[in-house]
């Protein structure tokens, strides 16, 4: 899967999604459930506003110094026996990466969950090769088997799906004849791929946080898969966007907090593995072979640009998880791995307007993302942003812009405007009856599709200011005059 | 003590009886409301569908307009108050007009947060008997960060019940310019949003923006809920 996940237009999309009732009651509960346990975990914690002050500063920090670290990051890893690739685009990290399953001869590759990996569209390489490659995260085994279902959520990938729909899914594909009891299925994947992990010759994992300092890479999971995916196999790849890194484990241990309190809302998740460098002469266990890629594809540009804050994010999907338009969209409709705010902000920097110039605008700005995100990213001013750059360097229509120009004109010359507010609330007057208007074309069957108009309170209220000063004024002379008589 | 009004677009051309309750209840509170003519739109529609640097203009001349006099300038909307609010942001690469644009934002409120916070006053002697749901804003409760003073004045209403409702402080889907450019986003947002309220079935629907209230109070009316819409300035003044 690489970052652009259908063909259809972002139209086409939404209108299937919003059929999909499964989908959407799906995204209603799980939105439900994971906003409030974050408000409960983010409350816990008692001092929330200054942690997520804390999380900003350290990753805005790391992004100033992004140079320094990355280049700290690099050294500790060769000192500690480890390979490091630097990768410009998403094909020199799957080209590096392909180099290394062939010197490896590898067969099968097991790996956890990573969205950079789908980013630069690994898996379609790894299967190029002749090899097989194996999801071992349970979400991300679940869209892996249902022919590369694309994912609908950055940090639960098949959250589009109910139990019974995965049960189905299951029966067809691997032989699951279970029922569709969450535990049941769980154990049956278990065992369906412990194989896998004994088989496999290489384990790819992606890095929630690598640390500069002692150049770990550290993988915060719920099931345990990535720790399986990087001592079983005995060559460990670990993937990782060129902003993921941390000073030192001080600052790791902060933003892992914020981190799971905000995508899962516990303070911890199940596993948190920092994995430090190949197996050692005296270790009984770890990989014998250790790369880091570090993916630049298009962040540089991104850190120099308006857009840089986007780059302080840590994967956590809290903004998706309290998105009104997600939730009735669903993170398939945004046609891109990354969905929801981020996905809104993020895609279109990644993979161009052409592609995600919708994306922008599915958002009606307000702000409940902004509120939640721990680094505190301003999502809906780079979603504005983004709506500025794509109107300034025309790649609205025309017709927009047409009409942005005009109401400009108007607005800009207070007596023409006074004008036309007057008339306008003479034609609301005449033609709105009943919340219609006698012709519904263009934006007005947009609004009148769901809602009616409302209904107009007579003359524009400027005429009646108007007039009521004048006709004060009036009383007050007449009073005046009354006196001198 | 005078104020300004600044009325915002629909209130001017649509719902002209929310600016004159308005204007009413200033005076109430002993202001003497000036009305500077040339006002305009505060650019939303414009400026959110990212037409900033066209937009400057109007920007502009709202500021002139509103330099008549020193003294506080009031609205009836959220979201309009908001807007002006980000002025000084946009025009910053124009010092003097981004400081200009500054000394004008520093002088305007919102209404619920003018009376209760600049006049200091809750209590207006209204009365309205029913049960209601109070729809808070975006603009207010995020952007503004006016989240108490609408419920404080509420609360003094002789006879007014409110009524909590589910995701309460999840967007109605108005948006603006979204509200028509994701329609079918927007409807499913407005729809939801009428579905809880109407699990509670109140009397009234009261909120502090007319966009929200133009846009659930349509979606009312399409599902035949009757369900009275108002705007707490027309709350306000009810005896
Ligand atoms: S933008 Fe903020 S809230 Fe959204 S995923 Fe990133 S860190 Fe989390």
């Amino acid at each position: 899967m690489s970052m652009k996940t259908s063909h259809a237009t972002f139209k086409e999309r939404i209108d299937i999604q919003m059929q999909d009732d499964y989908m959407r009651q799906s995204v209603a509960n799980a939105q439900e459930r994971m906003f409030t346990n974050r408000a409960k975990a983010a409350e816990a914690l008692g001092n929330w506003e200054q942690w997520r002050e804390m999380g900003k500063e350290i990753r805005q920090h790391v992004l100033e110094n992004l140079d320094y670290y990355l280049e700290q990051l690099s050294d500790k890893v060769v000192e500690n026996g480890g390979n490091v690739f630097f990768a410009s685009t998403a094909e020199e990290a799957r080209g590096y990466i392909e180099g290394v399953l062939k010197e490896k001869k590898a067969k099968k590759i097991v790996k956890s969950k990573s969205m950079v990996t789908e980013e630069i569209d690994l898996n379609k390489a790894i299967i190029g090769l002749g090899c097989e490659v194996i999801e071992t995260d349970l979400g991300e085994y679940i869209l892996q088997v249902d022919d590369c279902d694309p994912p609908s959520h950055i940090v639960v990938p098949a959250l589009h799906k109910n139990r019974t729909q995965i049960r189905d899914i299951f029966k067809e594909k691997v032989g699951y004849q279970g029922t569709n009891d969450p535990e049941e299925m769980t154990r049956f994947v278990r065992q369906h791929i412990r194989h896998d992990f004994l088989e496999a010759d290489i384990g790819i994992t992606g890095c929630n946080f690598a640390v500069a300092e002692t150049g770990t890479v550290s993988l915060v999971t719920n099931e345990g898969n990535a720790r399986l995916a990087t001592s079983l196999p005995k060559t460990h790849i670990a993937v990782m966007g060129m902003e993921r890194l941390v000073p030192t484990f001080e600052e790791l241990d902060i933003v892992v907090s914020l981190l799971c309190r905000s995508a899962v809302g516990l303070p911890l998740t199940g596993y948190v593995t920092a994995l430090t460098g190949p197996r050692e002469s005296d270790q009984c266990d770890g990989p014998e072979e250790f790369h880091l890629v570090i993916v630049d594809n298009g962040r540089s540009a991104i850190l120099g640009s308006e857009f840089k804050d986007i780059l302080r994010c840590i994967r956590c999907a809290a903004c998706v998880n309290t998105c009104p338009a997600y939730r009735h969209i669903g993170g398939q409709s945004y046609g891109s791995i990354y969905s929801g705010p981020v996905g809104a902000v993020l895609s279109p920097l990644l993979g161009g307007y052409e592609d995600f110039k919708e994306l922008p605008y599915a958002c009606s700005l307000c702000q409940s993302c902004n509120d939640v995100c721990p680094v505190k990213i301003p999502l809906s001013d780079l979603l504005l942003k983004h709506r500025r750059v794509m109107a300034e360097s025309k790649l609205t229509p025309l017709g927009e812009r047409a009409a942005a120009g005009f109401f400009n004109f108007v607005n800009a010359r207070p007596a023409l405007w006074g004008k036309t507010v007057k008339a306008g609330a003479k034609v609301a007057n005449a033609t709105i009856k009943d919340g219609k208007m006698p012709f519904n074309v263009g934006p007005l069957k947009d609004w009148t599709d769901s809602r009616d108009l409302p209904q107009p309170d007579g003359e524009s209220f400027r005429s009646w200011f108007k007039n009521r000063q004048q006709t004060k004024g009036d009383q007050q002379k007449n009073e005046a005059g009354d006196h001198h008589d | 003590m005078k104020v300004n009004f600044f009325v915002t677009c629909l209130c001017d051309t649509v719902k002209a009886n929310v600016a004159k309750r308005t204007v009413a209840l200033l005076e109430q509170l002993g202001c003497e409301v000036i009305f500077p003519e040339a006002q305009s739109c505060c650019g939303q529609p414009s400026i959110n569908s990212g037409y900033v640097e066209s937009s400057k203009p109007a920007m502009k001349s709202f500021i002139r307009a509103f330099e008549c006099n020193d003294y506080p300038i009031v609205t009836p909307a959220g979201s309009c108050a908001a807007m002006v609010k980000a002025y000084p942001e946009y025009l910053r690469n124009e010092p003097e007009w981004a400081s200009r644009a500054q000394a004008v934002a520093d002088r305007l409120f919102e209404l619920t947060q003018f009376v209760v916070r600049e006049l200091g006053v809750v209590q207006l002697g209204a009365k309205l008997v029913g049960t209601a749901v109070y729809h808070p804003s975006c603009s207010l409760i995020r952007k503004l960060g006016v989240r108490d003073e609408p419920l404080s004045l509420l609360a003094e209403v002789e006879g007014l019940t409110l009524l909590p409702i589910d995701n309460q402080e999840t967007c109605c889907g108005f948006g603006g310019t979204f509200s028509v450019k994701m329609g079918e986003i927007s409807g499913e947002m407005v729809k939801e949003k009428v579905r809880h309220m109407s699990e509670v079935t109140p009397d009234y629907l009261i909120g502090a923006d007319i966009s929200c209230l133009m846009n659930i109070g349509g979606r009312l009316h399409r599902e035949g809920k009757a369900i009275k819409v108002m705007h707490i300035a027309e709350v306000l003044a009810s005896r």
